[in-house]
């Protein structure tokens, strides 16, 4: 295993740090603080972190409107991105973007996306900015099973695969596109085998597996930097919750459910992982998990007593301030 | 006297001088290279700059993503849209990815890309290679809308579009690809968001778009003999909008007449004149006339599009009835 204990240490924070993020920003849901649309990301943690710790700060990253996992894993701070849920002028995106457009520029996370499948193509096209350049900068674009069924997706991928662009298509096949189990509405079962109309290497990975998702990404990673072009990975994976607040999940049995977080969560399954490598204490344990804690607890009051965006700003960022020409 | 080209050769030009002074900017589209686009407007870029033009499989939604993703990552595409029409098989990438990313992103995100869009009626190409849609991306907020008339204005505006760092829409009327004009060598821009008065006149305003400039000037030459002296203004930059010199030249003349080749029912004409409705109603001493095509797709044969295009007459008519 190409992990040490040091490693695996920050990626178990960093899906302790996704999970309660997630469930503290459903807290405040019902609380009525975040307001809008909120699609979590528990249950998903190792597909994030797994792919995030190969990356350099350097390296590109798209999401989906699922991606609060996806910015925590590129290194977002959790405070300003629960400002940015409470709609606070202290939030990464200063208010505007809110959970489905989060974005991290200065860790070049291009941005969560609110529209299916709609960052493929910008994901290519970060590639083709860092092939052009010169510089060996990666892009990496998660997207859900949905989107494999979307126009862009074929034609995105198309053009990664043409012009051997560094880039790494994730999808995490949760099983259920919104409130559809996916085979209902699907033809191919494996995403990953959809790679070979693009002539590019297609890996189905468990998605619960922290660790082959950190090695099979790792690998896309290496190929992508060397030039050998984009990989589709596919994760396998699971939504502990639903589609976004609210939904009543009448498609899938509360036992499903029990079943997966019971036996398949991502986390625990990792702990185990380091517990029998002995990279983690029962201590160490505790310790990461309130610290965390503390973390997420200080995001929200940071979020509280940060101030809202001013009316002036309403209509600022809708072009850039100044238009003059060079 | 200033030298000459065609339209395409001044859009040409401006690309390349661009290309020479910033190596962020790439071309993109269908077609590019082996035949130099459908109009040649990017002829000589691939031997000029290799490696800086890609020529796609046709898949708009994946060239103009391709774009978006690459501006935000720092580079300059310059987007080749075949036919505008073909611009809505890339709705979403234009409407909801390249007009809102700074603003979804607080400003963290910069779109700097041009969308080239050769439009209008042309070789009777009908109704899904004909159209003009201005108004369309005139509505998006975070999308700048420019339509040069001339071949210098092309070239100006182009080089200006470049550089934006926001997403323009590009608007080249295949008509006018091979008219003539006088075009500064070198060093030529023109701020976007700018109108040109191009015929100063005290009787009646001319807002004109595209190649309705032209029409209007031949117009106004006609109109001198029914005793009207009208002013002709260009508008070149639809979004943002010049109403400063429109409404100034408006406030003087007292009358006003708005010309674009699209479809006026909610076109850009409508916009322009509900504009200078609100904003000079007080010295108007006529309603604001808007002269467009009638509200239909473009048909195929020559004798149905003479009654959709607007020509001089429709001009000179509309001028008459607002100086009644």
């Amino acid at each position: 295993m190409d992990l040490s204990s040091e490693l695996g240490k920050e990626m178990y924070r960093n899906m302790w740090r996704i999970r309660l993020f997630e469930e503290e920003a459903n807290r405040q849901t019902s609380l009525g603080s975040v307001v809008g649309a909120l699609h979590m990301y528990c249950g998903e943690e190792a597909v994030a972190v797994g792919v995030c710790s190969n990356l350099r700060d350097d390296d590109y990253v798209l999401g989906t409107h699922r991606s609060h996992g996806h910015c925590l894993a590129k290194g977002a701070e959790s405070r300003r991105m629960m400002a940015e849920l409470f709609g606070k002028v202290t939030g990464t995106c200063a208010g505007k973007g809110g959970s489905m457009h989060i974005a991290d520029f200065s860790l070049n996370m291009l941005g969560a996306n609110g529209i299916v499948g709609a960052g493929i193509a910008p994901a290519t096209g970060a590639a083709l900015a860092s092939k052009l350049r010169g510089t060996d900068q990666v892009s990496v674009c998660f997207f859900g099973d949905g989107a494999a069924a979307r126009g862009t997706f074929h034609e995105g991928i198309g053009l990664g695969a043409l012009w051997k662009l560094p880039v790494i298509y994730v999808c995490e096949n949760n099983q259920y596109q919104q409130w559809v189990p996916r085979m209902n509405v699907a033809v191919v079962d494996s995403v990953a085998d959809m790679a070979g109309s693009y002539a590019i290497p297609g890996v189905s990975v468990d998605g619960q597996n922290l660790v082959e998702v950190y090695e099979v990404a790792g690998e896309a990673v290496e190929r992508a930097r060397k030039g050998g072009g984009p990989t589709l990975i596919e994760a396998r994976t699971y939504r502990f919750y639903g589609h976004s607040l609210g939904d009543e999940e009448q498609y899938r049995t509360s036992e499903e459910v029990e079943e997966w977080r019971t036996n398949q969560d991502p986390i625990i399954n990792f702990r185990s992982t380091m517990m029998e490598q002995g990279w983690l204490t029962e201590e160490e344990d505790a310790q990461i998990q309130n610290e965390i804690q503390d973390e997420i607890a200080e995001a929200v009051r940071f979020a509280e007593e940060s101030p809202y965006p001013t009316p002036e700003q309403v209509t600022t960022d809708v072009l850039a301030p100044a238009q003059e020409v060079a | 006297m200033m030298r000459t080209l065609t339209f395409t050769e001044a859009l040409r030009e401006a690309l390349h001088e661009e290309m020479d002074r910033d190596d962020t900017i790439f071309v993109i589209g269908e077609d590019v290279i082996t035949h130099g686009g459908p109009y040649k407007v990017t002829e000589g870029i691939a031997e000029r700059f290799p490696g800086r033009i890609f020529e796609t499989p046709i898949a708009e939604a994946g060239i103009m993503g391709v774009g978006v993703g690459a501006a935000m990552a720092g580079m300059n595409p310059v987007v080749e849209i075949m036919y505008m029409d073909f611009v809505t098989c890339a709705m979403d990438e234009v409407v909801n990815q390249a007009a809102k990313m700074r603003y979804m992103t607080g400003g963290q995100a910069s779109v700097p890309m041009v969308i080239r869009l050769p439009c209008g009626v042309g070789r009777l190409l009908a109704a899904q290679h004909s159209q003009i849609m201005e108004s369309w991306f005139m509505h998006v907020p975070g999308l700048q809308v420019v339509v040069p008339s001339t071949p210098g204005d092309a070239k100006g505006l182009l080089k200006s579009a470049i550089r934006s760092p926001d997403p323009v829409l590009f608007f080249e009327y295949k008509r006018i690809y091979t008219s003539r004009g006088e075009v500064p060598d070198g060093e030529h821009t023109i701020p976007l968001g700018q109108a040109k008065i191009c015929r100063e006149g005290e009787d009646a305003t001319i807002v004109a778009i595209g190649p309705m400039v032209q029409k209007s000037l031949e117009a106004a030459i006609l109109l001198e003999d029914d005793g009207y002296d009208v002013e002709v203004v260009d508008a070149r930059s639809l979004s943002p909008l010049d109403t400063d010199t429109i409404c100034e030249s408006v406030r003087r003349t007292g009358h006003a007449v708005v010309c674009g080749e699209d479809s006026s029912f909610a076109g850009a004409v409508s916009e322009i004149a509900a504009m200078i409705g609100e904003n000079c109603f007080r010295e108007l001493n006529g309603p604001v006339v808007r002269v467009g095509s009638p509200h239909v797709p473009m048909p195929f044969s020559s004798e149905l599009v003479k009654h959709v295009v607007p020509e001089v007459p429709n001009i000179t008519e509309a001028v008459g009835r607002v100086m009644m």
